[in-house]
């Protein structure tokens, strides 16, 4: 079965399949099936309430610290159940997560970017300073913090935290990478900078975009889903999405602004 | 809606004084005495510490005596002596003790209550430290002269077990749910999004705690444990009954001691008023005075810099 879809499709890296989330009573997903492959940009649009976040959280297994919520359904992640792993703690830093406000660990530049490799046990002081200016050239902010390393984090700028907070989720060298609405807190000029360095990321690893801004998505994402109100209208190729070649009336009516 | 708008125009331009006018200005009035009388007491109880016994402290007392001596004979004659040195031996040693049980003790409890514990559970246990700090010291003082007392000669088979040990595990007990009311509070002010945030990274509860929510609640945490040092400092009713009350240098736990506020509260009641005994005996509250003075301040800075530093 597995070698079958191998070699039709492209792999897949998560496969959601029957997925619903509720918090309470309210239902935030609902019955969601769909993939996303292996080294693709996978891009998720949709008014606010649609389900986005909750979705990423049920990816690396964030119910676990929200009261109330409740996943049912499957999560595949390369072929596993998320559901099934024992070792959470394995699972998430293998998932880096960007967050809508950056949050700063009250720590030093430094230290946020050299804490995910202090977790995996590394410990030689060039080893972490080597993944500390790697993963910070990447996310576009070695430049300006260079000389300033042992300063808090949490004096950046909000656009310098937001790239702090890429850096820190590329320190886990993670094999997915899920961004929510990275760029509600950035201006344009830092967002097109982030935006640039997702391009290159995306042959290492796959990423899931979540994003309030549908010209963000038509830049990045191979493909895109659409949720609405918790249900995933519509799962398709950016391109064709965006040629108005859509399957669901309410797609092509978001995409040109007619809601939401 | 004519009418409307002329009876808002003439509530307009009728400046009058009406009930809520007044209550405001009764209510402001209430709230200034209240706040200012707290500052007033204790400016009256320094400066009436510092009347009685000040003048005595600064003139006729022996400092050297006082520091230096172990000898508290203060109506022996025709010579008595004031030194103070095994009663502040006394206080240093349980108090130290006691924070050596309370810290481990509130901290432990904090970080259950503050990380681990959820829902009802943790409300049930915050109730119940708040039930336990509010145990009048006396009674404290019972359980370490019924219970302690015994127990430790049983155990350490030691002729007697109103000591250091008695005293300090007391002290601690009493000291620890305070302490752990306010590091919960230095806990809880750590941003949930600094936990999610590391969680999601991959650490673990103990990572997350030894990595991220200790050293941004560090500041709230000291003044928790300077705190209880405040109080141990402080505490009468509980060491006077539990610390065996005997004048002694302390070399082990085992040891009787005497605390400086033990002492005035035995012995203030039989001097005659202006007396030298009496006179020193507030030179010891003012000495008292001090300590817990700096203490208290200390944490109130540090606590204020916490706040500070996050407005």
């Amino acid at each position: 079965m597995v070698e079958q879809s191998k070699a039709l499709a492209p792999l897949e890296k998560v496969r959601v399949r029957n997925l619903t989330i509720r918090y309470g009573d309210t239902v935030a997903l609902k019955d969601a099936s769909f993939e996303v492959r292996e080294n693709e940009v996978f891009g998720i649009i949709g008014p606010a309430n649609s389900g986005k976040t909750s979705f990423l959280r049920a990816i690396n297994r964030m119910d676990e610290m929200t009261s109330g919520m409740h996943v049912s359904g499957e999560v595949i992640f390369n072929g596993k159940d998320v559901s099934e792993w024992r070792n959470l703690y394995a699972l998430r830093s293998r998932i880096g997560v960007v967050f809508p406000l950056p949050v700063g660990l009250p720590m030093s530049i430094y230290q946020n970017v050299a804490f995910a490799a202090k977790l995996r046990g590394v410990k030689k002081k060039a080893n972490l300073d080597e993944v500390v200016e790697r993963c910070l050239t990447r996310a576009a902010l070695w430049d300006e913090v260079k000389d300033r390393l042992n300063s808090l984090g949490s004096l950046l700028s909000g656009g310098q935290q937001q790239r702090l907070t890429i850096a820190r989720a590329l320190s886990q060298e993670p094999e997915l990478l899920l961004l929510d609405e990275f760029s509600i807190a950035v201006d344009p000029v830092t967002t097109m900078r982030i935006e640039d360095v997702l391009k290159e990321l995306k042959s290492e690893m796959t990423i899931i975009l979540v994003t309030n801004l549908v010209q963000q998505a038509r830049r990045l994402a191979d493909r895109t889903a659409f949720f609405l109100n918790g249900e995933v209208v519509e799962v398709g190729d950016t391109a064709e999405l965006f040629k108005r070649n859509t399957k669901d009336q309410r797609t092509t009516d978001y995409l040109e602004g007619r809601f939401g | 809606m004519g009418a409307l708008r002329e009876e808002s125009a003439q509530r307009g331009i009728e400046d009058r004084i009406d009930a809520a006018w007044v209550w405001d200005r009764i209510a402001k009035a209430v709230i200034f005495i209240g706040g200012i009388s707290a500052i007033v007491f204790v400016i009256s109880i320094f400066i009436f510490v510092a009347k009685e016994g000040l003048g005595f402290a600064l003139f006729d007392l022996d400092k050297s005596q006082f520091f230096g001596s172990p000898a508290w004979r203060p109506t022996s004659e025709p010579e008595p002596q004031f030194g103070a040195l095994a009663l502040m031996a006394g206080t240093a040693s349980v108090t130290g003790f006691a924070m050596l049980i309370a810290v481990p003790f509130s901290l432990g409890s904090a970080i259950y209550i503050s990380e681990f514990a959820t829902g009802r559970k943790r409300e049930y246990l915050k109730i119940l430290v708040e039930l336990l700090a509010a145990i009048p010291s006396v009674v404290w003082g019972f359980i370490g002269l019924t219970i302690m007392n015994p127990l430790i000669i049983q155990v350490f088979n030691v002729p007697v077990g109103l000591t250091i040990l008695n005293a300090g595990v007391i002290l601690g007990l009493m000291a620890a749910p305070i302490m752990t009311t306010i590091a919960e509070d230095a806990l809880k002010a750590v941003p949930d999004g600094y936990r999610e945030a590391a969680e999601a990274m991959g650490a673990t509860r103990w990572q997350v705690i030894r990595w991220v929510v200790l050293p941004s609640a560090k500041k709230g945490l000291v003044a928790a444990i300077l705190l209880g040092v405040g109080r141990g400092f402080g505490e009468t009713m509980a060491v006077l009954m539990a610390s065996g009350h005997a004048i002694n240098l302390p070399t082990s736990p085992f040891d009787s001691v005497r605390a400086l506020t033990a002492t005035i509260a035995s012995e203030l009641g039989e001097t005659a008023r202006g007396s030298e005994h009496y006179k020193a005996l507030f030179t010891l509250g003012i000495l008292l005075f001090l300590v817990t003075f700096t203490i208290n301040l200390l944490a109130d800075i540090l606590v204020r810099g916490r706040k500070g530093k996050k407005a």
